[in-house]
Parts: C-alpha cells; structure tokens; sequence
C-alpha cells in the first residue's frame, strides 16, 4: 500500500509518548499513566481516521473527537499540536500560570477541544448530543468519544448510552481505553465493569474488542464505514504503556517522574 | 384552560414561553428542545408535534440531557433545554457548571416549575436553591421572568443571543405588570412604581405582590420604589446604588433567601454601600403545605411585603 498511514501513526505516538511525559517531568505535574494508554488511540484517531481542518477548527462538517477522559490532556494536547492545531511551543506552558494547556482541557483555550471535560462521565452525554444535531440535519460527520474504563462507573455515562442505543446513533463510536485500573485500584477490584462488551451490547452498541496498542488493528475498527447501531470499541491497553516501570502501576495514574526516571523512559521510548 | 386562566386576568407563563418556542422554531430550524420526559409540564406537546425530530425526548436522565443539550450547541444547534428546575439545576449541577458555563456553550435552560410550584410535593421537589447554585456561574445569565409578556421577551432575547442562559418559570398563574411602553432589557432592572422613602427588589412571581405591597404603604403615605430585578445575573448594580439610595431596601423572591437576589444585593451592598436589606423568602427547607400557605406564612403577600419595608425603614432609622 502506498500510502499506509501506519508508520506516520507509530512515529507520531513514539513522539506523543516521548513530549507529553517531558511536559509532564517539568510541570511536575499530570497524569502520564492515563497519557499513555490512550497514546496510540489518539495517534490512530488523528493521523488515520478524523476528518478534519486544523485550520477550521469550527468547520461544521468535522468528525468529533471528544477526550472524556480529560485528565490525560498530555496525550490530547500532543496529538492536537501535531495535528496542526497550534504550535509545538505552547507544549512548554503546561499547566503554567495562565497556560492555554490547562490540567484539563478548555475548548475556549485551545483550537481543536471540542468541549470542557475533567469531571468524569461528562464527554459521552456530550458526544451523543453531537451525534443527535448529525442525525436530525442529515450531516455525515462521525462523533467518537474516548472514555477511561474507570470512568465507566458514573452513571451518566449509562444515561447517554441508553439515548444512543435507543436512537440508534450510527455515527457515534465510543472508545475504552480499558487498562484495568483506575486512580487507586484495579477496576474489577474496585467496582466490576466486566462482561463490558455484554454491558454495551444490552444497551444497544456493536462492540468491538481490540488491542489498544496495536495501530493497524485500531485503525480497521475505527475506519470502518459506520453500521446501524452506535458502536463500542472496547481498546485494552496498559497504563503506562512503553516504560517498564510505569506498566500496569496504579501510581502513575498522576506519578510524576524525577530525574532520573524521565532519563531512563528517554531511553526506553526509542 | 387557558381561557379560564384568562378571564381571570392571570397567565401561566408556560403558555407565553410555548407559543414563542412555536414562533422563533419556525423561522430558525436551529432551534430545538431537549427534555427529560417533561413534554406535558413544559407545555411543549403542541412543539413536539410541530417538531417531532427537533424535540428531543432523552428520558429520565437530567445528567444526560444537559449534556446532551451542550453537545448540539457545539453540532450549531440552539438547544433549549427544558425541565422542572429543581432536577435541571440540582441533579445536573456539574453538567450545568462544566458542560454549559464552564465551556460557554450556547445552551438555554429552561426551569419549569420553579420556586415552590410543587408546594405539597415537599422540599425535593421545591426549586428555592437555584438561584443560589448558578448566580456563582459568571457567564450564565438569569433570568426570571416577572409574568407572560417578559417570559416571551426573554425567551426571544435567550434565541438571539450567543451563549449560556437560564430561564426560571413558574407554573403559578400571574397578571401582567401594568407598565406602559415595556422594553425588556437583559441586565437591566425595571421600575414598576417610582418611591424615594424605600425600594423593594422582586422577580418572578413576587413582583405584582411587591406593586400592591407599594400600594398598600402608599395609602399610609410611604413612597416606596418598586423594582423588578428579572435579571439575577448579571446583577444590575447601578439600580442597587440608586435603591441604596432611599436608604431601605427589601428583596422578595419566590426561592431561598440564602444565596438568591437577597443574598446578591446583601452582598453587593454590604461590600459598597452598606444599607439595611431585608429579605422576603424562603430560609430553608419548608414543611408540608399548599403554596398560598407557605407565601402567607414566610411574608410573601402584600401585607408581608409592606411588613418588611417598614422593618428596613425602622433599622435605617436607628
């Protein structure tokens, strides 16, 4: 294939890994754990499967990209800075003093966030809202929401999921990035969201199950032409990913690295 | 029936507010409703079936419907969201906070039912902390309507204007203010009877009882000011300076007297122009009673009213 997508993919969520977690080492602050489960999600998103205008933010016709999981901003404002969205540099403001990159994201700060998230179970009711104006204006737009797993225990995410069973949103594709542990514990240990993909199915989603890490895999689920029911791919992932010692570690939920942690993930993120 | 309602010379602002969501959807197809099985009590039938695909019906689910409502401003619609105000504002308070004023969306909220509407329902049904929930929202404008002809004015303003709204409506019948060459001004208090000796601050329901409450102290020779301060946020505050003015103030709202407009004119005066503010309403949780009992028993009446101007007037003479 001549123009395989997937190398530019790979390449672009290497760097999202490598200059998130420097932003996150010299703000000594965020939540790189969450950041890089979602990494190759949103390196998919953006580089193989929106269709979108950084130049026109606003462009009515724009598929949507909503990070629910708002906490992971590094992993968002990466990817958005390398979609084109604004420059590289205000990747160095990081949670300043009045920053454009607050902890969590603010669409009225940042060309590309398409709506305040943060408090959890918030971007789902949001995307279905989106969705909704798509389905009763007949646009073509495709509306997809990224969730954490842990997240999944507010109940308004059920809410939303139950309008967009019901009204059989076909635009809509919610993504979990399913790494299994929430900001304390295991998800199971903490309050069970297994079978997820029977809980979705019962509410009237197609649900995929895929490797979180595996671009080509994400990239056929999420580029597939929308089908006749709102969809659900449930992204198994590992907090942490592509640092030996931040896999599978609740603590590096919000852990921010010291000097010498952020040496060695320099050296492992090659 | 309406008819009944209108005989009487009292309009329930419902049918104002329906009747000019009919009109502004017909002209703009941007604008839609959003409900949370609460098409009957916001009167929005004759809407659904004029608009069945612009009304959306989410269910029992007021977290999910004012996110919902965020998510068509951001696909450009002009989504009213319409809902008794008491789960709008309480069970939705982050959604509200987050989704519409935090991230500015161009949502209309719509609480039906405000204030003690639901008077033998009891306080989880009672919508008196509303005010007190979103004044601290910057950005989202209050309004509350003091009968139908404002209602329809700020329903048209809230269409036309860009950003967050919240709109308090009430399913009591009221008559109209009789002031003549009316202009309904977002932001700006409107005088509903002109006084020196003390000024009285209403909206909603309260404000046609705060005009015979004037009338009653004109009879015994006190001029009182009567205002009707629709707008809770922005607050207008040159009209509290001016109240400040005749050195006694009152406010009367059918809400919690913690945190509502007297709670915003005791803040902004204590901070600027200290003045004795007496506040009519409610003070917190209220036992089980019909509407017309708990107004007469927290002074929400003419005679209460009155009562409360001279209570300001005595503090200012000491």
């Amino acid at each position: 294939m001549t123009n395989d997508p997937i190398p530019n993919i790979k390449a672009k969520a290497l760097w999202m890994r490598r200059r998130s977690f420097q932003m996150v080492y010299e703000a000594q602050l965020g939540h790189p754990g969450g950041d890089f489960s979602a990494t190759d999600i949103l390196a998919t998103l953006y580089f193989g499967v929106l269709n979108f205008d950084p130049a026109q933010p606003n462009w009515p016709e724009r598929d949507r990209f909503i990070m629910s999981k708002g906490h992971a901003s590094g992993s968002l404002y990466t990817v958005l800075s390398a979609a084109g969205y604004f420059p590289e540099d205000w990747l160095s403001t990081y949670m300043g003093n009045k920053s454009r990159l607050n902890g969590h994201p603010n669409r009225n700060y940042l060309p590309g966030v398409e709506t305040n998230t943060g408090p959890l179970g918030h971007g789902m009711p949001v995307a279905v809202g989106i969705a909704i104006a798509g389905q009763i204006t007949g646009a073509t737009y495709r509306t997809f929401v990224l969730t954490g797993d842990g997240e999944l225990q507010e109940g308004s995410n059920w809410e939303a999921a139950s309008v967009a069973g019901h009204r059989k949103l076909n635009h809509l594709t919610l993504i979990v990035d399913r790494n299994r542990l929430q900001q304390g514990a295991g998800t199971e240990e903490t309050n069970t969201l297994d079978p997820l993909d029977d809980r979705f199915r019962a509410f009237g989603f197609e649900v995929f199950m895929v490797d979180g890490h595996d671009h080509a895999a994400l990239l056929a689920v999420l580029s597939a032409p929308p089908g006749e029911k709102p969809r659900a791919v449930i992204a198994n992932t590992t907090k942490g990913k592509g640092v030996s010692f931040m896999e599978h570690q609740a603590k590096w939920h919000h852990g921010v690295p010291n000097a010498a942690q952020f040496a060695q993930a320099m050296e492992e993120l090659v | 029936m309406a008819h009944a309602v209108e005989t009487a010379g009292l309009y329930d602002c419902r049918d104002a507010w329906v009747k000019t969501m009919m009109a502004l959807a017909e002209v703009d197809d941007r604008i839609v409703t959003v409900v949370n099985d609460s098409i009957g009590s916001s009167k929005l039938g004759a809407f659904q079936a004029r608009f069945p695909d612009r009304t959306i019906n989410v269910g029992i689910a007021e977290q999910c419907m004012v996110g919902v409502g965020a998510g068509l401003a951001n696909g450009g619609r002009i989504p009213f969201v319409s809902a008794a105000s008491c789960f709008l504002t309480g069970r939705a308070l982050e959604q509200v906070k987050a989704d519409v004023a935090y991230a500015d969306f161009n949502v209309k909220l719509i609480g039906q039912s405000s204030g003690i509407a639901y008077a033998e329902l009891g306080p989880t049904h009672h919508s008196i902390e509303d005010f007190a929930w979103l004044r601290p929202l910057t950005n989202l404008t209050v309004i509350c309507p003091a009968d139908a002809w404002e209602t329809a004015e700020a329903v048209t303003w809230a269409a036309a204007h860009e950003g967050p709204v919240y709109i308090r409506l009430s399913r009591m019948p009221v008559p109209l203010l009789d002031i003549p060459n009316r202009v309904f001004r977002p932001g700006k208090a409107e005088t509903v009877r002109e006084g020196q000796d003390v000024a009285i601050l209403a909206c909603g329901t309260t404000v046609h009882l705060a005009a015979a409450a004037a009338d009653l102290l004109k009879a015994v020779g006190i001029a009182a000011r009567v205002l009707n301060f629709s707008t809770i946020n922005p607050l207008d505050e040159a009209a509290i300076d001016a109240a400040a003015e005749t050195g006694a103030i009152v406010t009367v709202e059918e809400a919690g007297i913690r945190g509502g407009l007297g709670g915003a004119v005791a803040e902004y005066t204590a901070s600027n122009r200290p003045v004795p503010v007496e506040r009519v309403g409610f003070p917190g949780f209220l036992p089980t009673g019909s509407l017309e009992y708990l107004f007469k028993e927290h002074g929400l009446t003419a005679e209460g009213i009155a009562a409360a101007a001279r209570r300001s007037m005595m503090r200012a003479a000491r």
